[in-house]
């Protein structure tokens, strides 16, 4: 090898230089995303602009908010001209807020209790690394649930879980024979449960009793999240019965679930709440009086379940033909296909839908405060702002109930989306 | 192989009612009958005895009755003479006023919402994003509720603008924006402006035939007509030349402020521009998320085919990858403008008069027929959901690929 020694030819490479100012950190990122372009930088421009107007409007709004008053007026004396919020309103008004106006103030804790044991129950069923001895709490949590929020004596959700349990096992026991026969048997071993601990429940309304809340004093946030969480769990398992009836090959049973499902999503959900508040009391037996609030669940059921078929109808137009088939040619009747093969599949590709038109419903149980319910916006609309002392305050309460509803739809999406990438198990 | 089939036949027993599958199907279809009779019919029992026990009938006479209510808000004829049904009509077509208008702009803010939010500028495709999970994650009725707060508390009231030294001035002495309502001028017609809205008419129709003519020939001959400018003054010059050559037969009527009101031109309550805002503006967030998903699910390689073909950017995106999103994005859109007619019945909140507001409001408190009230509000609905995506079906199924 011939030693090269021209001057002109370098011996050793030189240094790697820090690029050019424009091409790297802080300035190339901001040419690159910010103003790549004249009209990028327009819209850069404009949207700064946007951003310190909002901030420059609202932080002074922010910033002043005064948090001890009494009265709507007192805010404005201690404002005294200048820009502010009433946040007082907030502070005074908060059990108002979250609990309604009627239930009693010394029983607070029982829907903090309830809504904390929410979270508990639904763990094992949110996230499936947790150990799954923890479902058997979710299956008692309802009648957990039923007991706090309501009152009365413990004794009336023990026997309907009693019930349940003893229905459930007949079912199982009966149902390795034939499916039917199962169903049949539970119902009947359950019912007279039902039957005989409702006599002995009505005879002892003392043993270990709460103090009893009728429905018609629940009200604020709680109202919302009661409605919202029973719509919800209800509607699930009723929608997929719809959605398996709408494919199904037997036209009576299949225009049935058609003809429900078409008539409940072409009518909006206040007109079904009409229905519930004016109406549905008529096709009920004439001595009995079913409470508002039941009604209003019944009508948000139907209606959540009708949206949620739907969705649970696209998850299984989705699955080829062939897992239909290979059920079929493996001998499993109808109901081990479907729970077996073909449901897990469908539900997990409609989990996005579902958590959609759950959040929807949660949303849309504000409207109960149009026929006159006092929930959240209910409260607000009507025994605080109707009151002289903080008529008026409309930013601060409606500000503060969005802020609620997004924190919580927005980490319910939240999670959907990392469910959805938990669940991702294609070949891809 | 006959004889094979009639001893089959012959030996149909009872059980296989239950046990074979080809009978099987009738067995439960007889009895979901029987049930749904069953519980139809014991509904229906207990609707006549409680219409008994409450000396209630169901008759839809009232309708007739003079609705005795005012409705401030109307495109057709109205006073408090006219009958429950005028009443309902007045209600629908506010319905159907303010669904259509909250269509066309949910669709535009969702659509420049979604393509922005595709931006690779930064903070524009930030501050969309924040728009949209804002918007979604927030009950319609608080939005409706807080924008018409916002509406009544941050406008002048009509009495601002009196007086010699007014807080509040009109807009090119045109538009009054009022916490009552937003004032604008209105057509007036004379004698003639039919030549003029038919010229109009007819110069729209020519540049469809024309752009329809353009795309025969592209396709046929592979000759690019230009149409942009010759629309352009197709859609103004005839127009504005019959418009003068009759001797400028529709007027405009300003709104003045008479007393302490404003009277004349087009008048819009704040409850509907709140509503249509409210509206739109809540809708536009879940078109933005369609679009968005709609664009990104074309393939880049369509683009870079596109690309590889010669077409220009323009051409890309309106020959190749807005055909393919639009596939994706219409049949989400269909039931984002039925969500808007069904949403607009939350008027109630804002006391906007839509059908909801005047029959299953005030006529139903009134005559107390809630039954029929009710079922009539829930037919036009139907009616009305049904048909929009009937219609839309049909467009669907005209642009769906065609497979097999």
């Amino acid at each position: 090898m011939a030693e090269n020694n021209a001057s002109f030819v370098r011996h050793e490479l030189i240094k790697e230089q820090v690029p050019p100012v424009s091409e790297r950190g802080l300035v190339k990122w901001v040419r690159e995303n910010l103003f790549s372009s004249p009209f990028n930088a327009i819209m850069t421009v404009l949207s700064l602009w946007v951003i310190y107007s909002i901030i420059a409007g609202s932080a002074p709004w922010f910033i002043n908010g005064v948090w001890n008053a009494s009265s709507v007026r007192e805010c404005y004396d201690i404002l005294d001209g200048v820009s502010g919020a009433c946040f007082a309103v907030l502070k005074e008004r908060f059990p108002q807020l979250i609990y309604g106006f009627k239930y009693p103030a010394t029983e607070y804790w029982r829907p903090n209790i309830t809504t904390l044991l929410l979270l508990v129950a639904l763990a094992p069923v949110l996230f499936r690394k947790l150990p799954r001895q923890l479902l058997a709490f979710s299956i008692i949590y309802p009648f957990l649930a039923y007991w706090l929020i309501w009152g009365g004596t413990i004794l009336v959700p023990v026997v309907a879980f009693l019930g349940f349990a003893a229905g459930v096992y007949c079912f199982r026991r009966f149902s390795t024979n034939a499916f039917a026969l199962g169903v049949i048997v539970g119902v009947i071993v359950a019912s007279i449960f039902w039957l005989f601990g409702g006599y002995l429940s009505e005879a002892n309304e003392t043993f270990l009793s709460l103090q009893a809340v009728p429905s018609r004093d629940m009200g604020g946030l709680m109202l919302n999240l009661l409605l919202g969480t029973i719509a919800c769990s209800v509607s699930i398992p009723l929608g997929i019965f719809l959605a398996l009836g709408r494919q199904s090959s037997m036209p009576i049973i299949k225009w049935i679930c058609v003809v429900f499902i078409e008539f409940i999503r072409g009518v909006p959900l206040i007109t079904l709440l009409f229905v519930a508040n004016v109406i549905l009391a008529f096709f009920f037996p004439p001595d009995t009086s079913i409470d508002l609030i039941l009604r209003v669940i019944i009508m948000m059921t139907f209606f959540n379940s009708a949206y949620i078929a739907e969705v649970v109808r696209g998850g299984l137009a989705a699955l080829p033909s062939g897992q239909y088939e290979a059920a079929n040619s493996l001998g499993l009747d109808y109901a081990q296909s479907m729970r077996l093969i073909i449901l897990p599949q469908a539900l997990k590709i409609s989990i996005p839908g579902i958590v959609n038109v759950s959040v929807g419903m949660l949303k849309d149980t504000t409207l109960v405060s149009i026929i006159s319910m006092f929930d959240l916006v209910g409260m607000i609309r009507g025994p605080i702002l109707s009151t002289s002392e903080w008529n008026g305050v409309y930013w601060e309460l409606f500000g503060c109930a969005a802020a609620i509803f997004f924190v919580v739809c927005f980490s319910i999406s939240k999670y959907s989306q990392w469910l959805e990438r938990q669940l991702e198990t294609s070949n891809r | 192989m006959s004889t094979f089939t009639s001893t089959e036949r012959e030996t149909f027993r009872l059980s296989m009612l239950l046990n074979d599958r080809r009978y099987r199907s009738y067995t439960f279809q007889f009895f979901a009958l029987l049930v749904l009779i069953c519980i139809i019919s014991y509904l229906g029992k207990n609707l006549v005895e409680n219409l008994a026990k409450a000396g209630l009938n169901i008759s839809y006479g009232f309708l007739e009755d003079p609705a005795g209510y005012d409705i401030n808000q109307r495109l057709i004829e109205y006073n408090s003479q006219s009958s429950h049904l005028r009443a309902a009509m007045v209600g629908i077509l506010n319905t159907l006023l303010v669904a259509v208008l909250g269509c066309i702009t949910a669709t535009v803010l969702g659509v420049t919402a979604g393509i922005l939010r595709l931006s690779n500028n930064w903070i524009v495709a930030k501050l969309m994003a924040i728009y949209v999970e804002i918007f979604r994650n927030v009950p319609i009725l608080i939005w409706i509720l807080i924008i018409s707060s916002i509406f009544m508390g941050v406008l002048p009231q009509p009495r601002a603008f009196k007086g010699e030294n007014p807080d509040a001035t009109m807009l090119w002495d045109m538009f009054a924006f009022t916490g009552r309502g937003i004032y604008a001028p209105g057509p007036i017609f004379f004698e003639g402006s039919l030549v003029v809205i038919g010229t109009f008419v007819l110069s729209i129709l020519s540049i469809i035939v024309l752009r329809r003519h353009a795309r025969r020939k592209l396709y046929s001959e592979g000759r690019v007509i230009k149409t942009g400018w010759p629309s352009i003054a197709l859609f103004f010059i005839p127009t504005i030349l019959i418009y003068y050559a009759f001797g400028s037969p529709i007027g405009l009527e300003y709104p003045e402020l008479k007393g302490f009101n404003f009277k004349g031109g087009i008048y819009a309550r704040g409850s509907l521009i709140s509503l249509w805002f409210a509206l739109s503006i809540y809708t536009g967030a879940f078109i933005a998320e369609v679009v968005r998903a709609g664009i990104q699910s074309v393939d880049k390689g369509q683009t870079e085919a596109a690309a590889a073909l010669g077409l220009r950017n323009n051409f890309i995106m309106n020959l190749v990858i807005l055909p393919q999103a639009l596939r994706v994005i219409i049949p989400p859109m269909i039931s984002f403008y039925l969500n808007i007619t069904k949403n607009s019945s939350l008027a109630l909140a804002v006391g906007y008069m839509d059908i909801t507001g005047t029959l299953g409001g005030i006529t139903l408190n009134q005559t107390g027929r809630a039954i029929e009230a009710v079922l009539l509000l829930m037919l036009f609905y139907l009616v009305i959901s049904l048909s929009i995506s009937a219609v839309m079906n049909i467009y669907n199924r005209s642009i769906m690929l065609k497979e097999r």
